[in-house]
């Protein structure tokens, strides 16, 4: 039972090479790699929201030696959605991956896809920053391969680019891990904490902090570096634009707020160096100018992947308000947004799956032809304008009252007016769906893809209703990175 | 959130939600029942709250029950019958589903007992009223709709943001009497006459409305308006503004009715007028004005309706809206006739009717408040709504010329809605006091003293003869108002045809500016974010660039500005 922390990373890495060696039930071994994950990330959670953080010292060597696992309560909420999706993401790839990957290219889309859910839990539960670096590696390595396995040229194009940009950012972080290291000799985040305050002053401090919150910056997609984004999630195949678009910016930005708080410490972040007066213009213009990008965009999935970086720019915004609402709506809407932009995922990949294509003159009149997969799209759509009774709307308001709290009212005027962008562009995908004559032949997509689609969706509404869970551990989370 | 005892609104949504799943017959029968259960369980909802459920730390309270918001529950779960009624045989499920669901979140607002409450009714409203247009189809739908829609989320948004001020400055997120000086309690009254159709926008009304099906659009009519007058009553009585805001709805709709030419948007634009005289009964904001406010805003949505569903029949049954195409129905269709005639009386505040006993107290205590413009002004008014809904419509559509059609009369059910919202106008006219006993407060007025009877009938005949002598001008359906008769009169025909002339030139160049500064204006986005500008040409190089710049600033930030 002490095991789980690690049990969680180490058993997809297992089982990832196991798909190379039996070819056949790759998807298999991938299903059950992510559903013991998810049991995994589920005891961990219920874990340390009973008893408190979990430390797992590896192989019994203490920290500051010996590499240590630390799970903290917004590390077991992201663990949550990660594979939580994963799995829903599994179960509904089957038939999706073999129309999309050749055939004898299968098992090692599989293969990739556990390394880089190995990655992903691996940068959650780790507690030492040079192993961040290293997960963060596995994670985006994996991923530059499965972006290259797009239907088309392009993805090779997409994949390029999200390589060249994603190296920066992972150099970068390696850059300021190093800098760390030099100052103090420890690579352990709360060793770290401890022996940075005295350290503060110096410039080499202030350049791993600069180059630290940069390089992440570029994972998570934040404007104006988020230019990798909306081609790497296009052309992906379906599968990997899914667990992408629903985890992966989520991780980065789980990474910054480990740094930002548990090792420099909030006060050097956003007293001392200001970083806000940078974060804060760039989420506003990230709402404003994604948005209104995706309002223009001719491919369904375009649309959804700027307004990805507009969502992200909600998040960022709550962190860079720097008080406990606004990091518990940014909390907040990392879940939430996970969801939501995996459940449209997950409903616009059965569109791709019965149709082929993700262009919207393609796609005009395909809502009677397949209503479930429509329904899902206009609930998601909902959440995502954060219409009441939407999981969106939760967080929409949260993050509003906590610019209220710092009287920044006309952030508060923007999250409202680039609302109502989100429902411009969400109209314009409800009307070339429904109300568009077409010739769309698509049928219903079968059962065992709009399960996991609606599953998604459904927790969207249920936690648009019932607030306290989410609203409850982020509450959490926020208290354990502000006062740990 | 946990709810122990269930909203009567949420029985309609949640209920119009399984009418898909049923067959034609069953559908039927619930379409009905739907209403009536709201209206039964409306009806014995005991004073005080329940259905309480925590969100936010805030507790939301479902259900809250006293004679005003009773009131208006009421009437919008009657409303919700005598449409499901009259669109018995709409083919389109989605029309009868979203217009239910409309009804139902109607009446939740009227009950809502808190800020967030009522939001989330209100915003459930816009989305199925959205519905309710757009069922039909078809390329101009979809335009109207659209325009319908996003007009309704910027009213949700500012009022969205005027409630989380106002939270955020009281601390409390009960729906009681709003300061409508601050920041928040500005942003909630806009939001909230935005959807009253007041100005600047209340073009969205008349867009969109007449554009429904024949049922649809007598949904459309009683709610959306209606609702935000309850949310006027209960947060901002006696906001001086707001009679002059309903003043300038009063009489923006009758001149716009006048000029119109489709039945449907005649009565669209006399929404907007009536709904003027509810806003100034607020404005004015006494005990007798409020009264009357909720009384007009009960017998207006239903001599409405009762108005829409006659027109709504003759489109059914001639598939015209034109005036100028309709005419001479009389002879074929007597009931629709009879029952338009009662819906044209009562908006016109006949004697006996229903319009008569609710827009008197408004006038009455507008009186009584010693505001005398106002005063003088509601007098000049009834007489325009005398001319363009209480003739101008039926005489128009059922008699005039002979337009050679003979339709008969619709089916049994969309009679039979239509006699029953004429008997309830008469019904009302007659015994007023089975409406005041719902009222807010007690009442002690008497509208039939002999004095205003006559009076009221005298206006009614010389408007009435008014028409009549003017019947070539208003045929052209050209722009007339009693005002307009003195300047016709006094300057001649021929300076007064001039004056329309112009009028109409001045309107269409207007127009045609508008239409292109508003092409330029829309064009201009999308040249900034349209997929061939500069922010999408994303090279390797300009990423990096980017990168630099941000690294740079965070550097320079953290180094030099400490």
């Amino acid at each position: 039972m002490e095991h789980i922390a690690i049990l969680q990373v180490v058993i997809p890495l297992v089982l990832a090479p196991l798909c190379l060696v039996i070819p056949r039930y790759a998807w298999l071994i991938a299903f059950f790699g992510s559903l013991a994950a998810l049991c995994c990330a589920i005891v961990i959670l219920l874990a340390v929201l009973g008893v408190g953080d979990i430390f797992y010292v590896l192989g019994g060597w203490a920290p500051p030696w010996g590499i240590s696992l630390h799970i903290d309560p917004l590390g077991g909420y992201i663990l949550l959605l990660v594979t939580l999706v994963a799995t829903l993401v599994v179960v509904w790839a089957h038939d999706s991956v073999s129309s999309e990957i050749q055939e004898d290219q299968i098992n090692l889309f599989w293969c990739m896809f556990l390394l880089c859910l190995t990655g992903s839990l691996g940068i959650v539960a780790t507690g030492d920053a040079f192993n961040v670096f290293v997960f963060l590696e596995i994670a985006s390595l994996s991923t530059y391969s499965l972006i290259a396995l797009g239907r088309d040229r392009r993805a090779l194009m997409a994949s390029f680019q999200y390589l060249v940009m994603g190296t920066v950012g992972a150099t970068f972080i390696l850059i300021s891990i190093g800098l760390l290291y030099m100052m103090t000799g420890t690579l352990n985040m709360v060793d770290l904490a401890s022996s940075l305050p005295e350290l503060r002053d110096t410039t080499t401090v202030q350049a791993a902090f600069a180059f630290l919150t940069v390089g992440v910056s570029l994972k998570i997609a934040l404007f104006p570096l988020h230019q990798w984004l909306p081609n790497a999630y296009t052309y992906a195949p379906s599968t990997v634009t899914v667990f992408l678009a629903a985890t992966s910016t989520k991780i980065s930005l789980y990474v910054l707020l480990r740094f930002f708080y548990t090792v420099f410490g909030s006060g050097y972040a956003f007293d001392d160096l200001n970083v806000d007066y940078i974060l804060l213009p760039l989420s506003i213009l990230a709402i404003f100018v994604s948005s209104m990008i995706a309002v223009f965009q001719k491919d369904l999935k375009k649309i959804l992947a700027y307004s990805s970086v507009a969502q992200i720019g909600y998040m960022t915004l709550g962190v860079a308000l720097a008080n406990s609402q606004g990091l518990t709506a940014a909390i907040v809407h990392m879940f939430n947004h996970g969801l939501i932009k995996g459940g449209l995922f997950l409903a616009v990949g059965g569109l791709c799956f019965r149709i082929g294509s993700t262009s919207l003159s393609d796609l005009r009149g395909a809502g009677r032809t397949m209503p479930w997969t429509m329904g899902a799209i206009v609930l998601g759509g909902c959440a995502l304008i954060g219409v009441p009774l939407t999981a969106g709307f939760v967080s929409k308001w949260y993050l509003i009252v906590a610019a209220l709290e710092k009287d920044m009212w006309y952030v508060a005027l923007a999250i409202l007016a680039a609302s109502i962008i989100a429902a411009t562009y969400v109209w314009r995908i409800v009307e070339t769906l429904y109300f568009q004559e077409g010739d769309s032949a698509g049928r219903e997509v079968p059962v065992y893809m709009l399960l996991p689609t609606w599953l998604l969706i459904a927790m969207l509404v249920w936690l648009g209703i019932d607030t306290d869970l989410t609203i409850g551990i982020a509450e959490r989370a926020a208290q354990s990175l502000v006062s740990p | 959130m946990m709810i122990s005892s269930f909203p009567p609104g949420a029985i309609l949504i949640f209920g119009a939600l399984l009418l898909p799943f049923l067959g034609p017959r069953i559908r039927s029968v619930l379409m009905l029942a739907l209403p009536l259960a709201t209206l039964w369980l409306v009806w014995n909802l005991p004073n005080g709250t329940s259905a309480n459920v925590r969100m936010f730390d805030y507790e939301l309270m479902l259900v809250q029950s006293d004679a005003l918001g009773r009131l208006f529950a009421i009437v919008f779960s009657l409303m919700a019958f005598a449409g499901g009624l009259f669109a018995l045989r709409q083919k389109n499920v989605v029309e009868i589903v979203s217009a239910l669901v409309y009804a139902g979140s109607a009446v939740g607002v009227a009950l809502a007992g808190d800020l967030i409450t009522l939001f989330v009714f209100w915003e459930i409203m816009a989305l199925a009223s959205s519905v309710v247009i757009i069922a039909d189809g078809g390329e101009r739908l979809i335009r109207v709709t659209k325009r319908y829609f996003m007009v309704h989320i910027f009213g949700g948004s500012l009022l969205m943001t005027g409630i989380v001020m106002h939270v955020a400055a009281t601390d409390s997120i009960a729906l009681t009497g709003i300061d409508p000086s601050t920041m928040g309690g500005t942003l909630i009254l806009a939001g909230v006459l935005l959807n009253a159709a007041g100005p600047p926008l209340s073009a969205w009304l008349p867009d969109a409305y007449p554009e429904a099906s024949y049922s649809g659009t007598v949904f459309l009519s009683a709610f959306t308006t209606k609702a935000a007058v309850y949310v006027l009553i209960r947060s901002f009585p006696g906001t001086e503004i707001l009679i002059w805001v309903g003043l300038f709805m009063i009489f923006y709709g009758i001149i716009y009715a006048l000029l119109e030419n489709d039945m449907r948007r005649i009565l669209a634009y006399s929404i907007v007028n009536q709904v003027g005289f509810m806003v100034v009964g607020v404005g004015i904001g006494t005990e007798m004005a409020l009264n009357g406010a909720s009384a007009h805003a009960f017998a207006h949505i239903i001599y409405k309706a009762l108005l829409m569903m006659a027109a709504g029949a003759v489109l059914y049954q001639t598939g015209k809206r034109k005036c100028t195409d309709l005419g001479g129905l009389f002879q074929s269709m007597p009931i629709t006739t009879l029952c338009g005639i009662v819906g044209a009386l009562s908006i016109s505040s006949f004697p006996w009717t229903s319009g008569f006993v609710s827009k008197s107290m408004i006038s009455q205590s507008a009186g009584d408040a010693h505001l005398v413009i106002t005063w003088f002004l509601l007098l000049a008014a009834s007489a325009g709504v005398f001319l363009h809904a209480g003739i101008k419509f039926p005489w128009f559509v059922f008699f005039q010329k002979d337009s050679g059609m003979r339709p008969p009369d619709p089916p049994w059910h969309m009679r039979l809605a239509m006699i029953f919202f004429a008997m309830l106008c008469i019904g009302i006219g007659i015994w007023p006091d089975s409406l005041y006993v719902l009222l807010p407060y007690a009442v002690a007025y008497v509208p039939y003293t002999s004095e205003h009877v006559v009076h009221m009938l005298q206006l009614l005949l010389f408007s009435g003869l008014a028409f009549f002598l003017m019947l070539p001008l208003m045929r052209r359906t050209l722009t007339i108002t009693i005002d307009f008769d003195w300047f016709y009169r006094l300057l001649g025909p021929k300076a007064f045809d001039k004056v329309i002339e112009l009028t109409e030139h001045a309107r269409s160049a207007f127009w045609l500016v508008m239409r292109s500064m508003l092409n330029q204006a829309l064009r201009l986005p999308y040249q900034i974010f349209g997929p061939e500008d500069a922010l999408m040409r994303n090279s390797i190089g300009n990423m990096l660039l980017l990168v630099l710049v941000v690294l740079s600033m965070i550097l320079i930030l953290g180094l030099f500005l400490r």
